[in-house]
């Protein structure tokens, strides 16, 4: 299968590239012909709106969800799917999911470190925001940890920084996608 | 709560890993691209890499080798050395960073901190602290600040670091425990986690530290046998700490 990551000057790109790589999955440009387009996200959400809009994958990726073709977020990538996040005095998502993100409230943050995923095994986050949504199908800790709407995934943690339960989560995600 | 973290520290010079003794007589202990696979490999939460020289020698990080380890990762990777600005930051963002830390050029200009965060997100700014005494050294700890570490990491927090890691310089390489003290003041001042660093010589100077902190750096304890990892986890376990069962 082939994978296309949106580069929008807003992604740990490198790391999602190797992480697919390591799965046999090819790397290409076209994300609105690819098997899978990701959206990672490491950074702020005003400046990933911008960066997403000045590079066109804003209108790729809803022309993507429109016809049912596979998008995975990651993270701050799960957060601009939705209507809006809290984070920057309020910025617009792309709205492909209902819902917001929202400041984290209590402990510390960032919320940095691996937490159990609703007994997965314990994945990698790194996030100030999280989603409240009626689309979420995990949680870690009481927080929306996993969105899921039509041919929308999302992860709150990062999957490509998760070790082999990182791994195993997106060989499986390939394998539903191909 | 994420579960408390393990965390080896890479702290590199000409390319090598180098580990002394309150941060003088550097020796070698081995290759970077090597010993960050091999701890990946033995279940760390997340791996440091840091540019011990860059700042003294007037570079930037080395790009290149930070590159060739990120490749053999699958678990956070923080850099440090020589960050001066957002475009060092990108770049090794870009070469497989998931944080970039900075010490010296955030405390010669502390608003550095404001505008990585403002680019990359809180969540990879990493101020990293080296303390002696309770007072903050910069330049790879050749250097007096006057500041008071506990006030410094608050400042550094409310200008935008998402984490704070605290080095020991009294405590680096002694093999005698962590600073409880001094990380326990600055964990009590910031809402940020805060990674403890310098001290480790067993499982329970490590379990005491994770009383204090979020996580544990380890380097002299790991490097001349990095599935040490592997043993200091299930001791820790066994002392009650609650680590990632990998």
């Amino acid at each position: 299968m082939n994978v296309a990551i949106c580069e929008y000057g807003a992604g740990n790109v490198r790391s999602v590239e190797l992480a697919f790589r390591r799965l046999g999955a090819e790397r290409v440009d076209d994300v609105r012909g690819a098997d899978l387009a990701v959206l990672p996200g490491v950074g702020s959400a005003r400046a990933a709106m911008e960066g997403l809009r000045a590079s066109g994958h804003d209108e790729a990726l809803r022309e993507r969800f429109a016809a049912g073709r596979p998008i995975l977020g990651i993270c701050l990538g799960l957060q601009l799917a939705l209507e809006e996040t809290e984070e920057d005095g309020g910025v617009a998502g792309l709205g492909l999911l209902p819902g917001r993100a929202v400041r984290l409230r209590g402990g510390r943050i960032p919320r940095i470190g691996w937490a159990e995923v609703d007994g997965r095994g314990a994945f990698y986050f790194a996030h100030s925001y999280a989603a409240e949504t009626p689309c979420a199908t995990a949680w870690s800790e009481g927080i929306v940890a996993e969105v899921r709407d039509g041919a929308f995934l999302g992860c709150q943690f990062h999957p490509e920084k998760s070790g082999p339960a990182g791994s195993r989560y997106l060989e499986a995600l390939c394998l539903s996608r191909v | 709560m994420p579960l408390p973290r393990l965390i080896p520290c890479l702290d590199v010079a000409g390319g090598r890993v180098v580990k002394g003794v309150r941060f003088q007589g550097l020796r070698d202990v081995g290759d970077p691209v090597e010993l960050g696979a091999a701890y990946s490999d033995a279940g760390a939460d997340e791996l440091v890499f840091l540019d011990v020289k860059a700042t003294l020698d007037g570079r930037r990080t080395l790009v290149e080798l930070v590159r060739r380890i990120a490749e053999r990762l699958a678990i956070p990777f923080t850099v440090g050395g020589g960050v001066r600005g957002v475009g060092d930051a990108e770049e090794l963002l870009a070469a497989g960073a998931d944080k970039v830390a900075v010490n010296s050029a955030a405390l010669e200009r502390p608003e550095l901190l404001t505008e990585l965060a403002e680019r990359l997100g809180s969540q990879a700014v990493v101020v990293a602290i080296d303390a002696e005494g309770g007072l903050v050294r910069s330049r790879a700890g050749t250097a007096p600040t006057g500041r008071e570490a506990v006030a410094w990491a608050r400042e550094a927090e409310s200008r935008g670091a998402g984490e704070v890691l605290l080095t020991s310089i009294d405590a680096d390489g002694t093999r005698n425990g962590y600073d409880l003290s001094l990380t326990g003041a600055v964990a009590g001042a910031v809402d940020v986690p805060v990674i403890a660093s310098g001290g480790a010589g067993g499982a329970r100077h490590v379990a005491d530290a994770l009383e204090v902190a979020q996580a544990a750096l380890l380097a002299s304890i790991l490097h001349e046998d990095p599935e040490r990892l592997v043993s200091l986890r299930a001791e820790l376990r066994d002392l009650g700490v609650a680590v990632r069962w990998s």
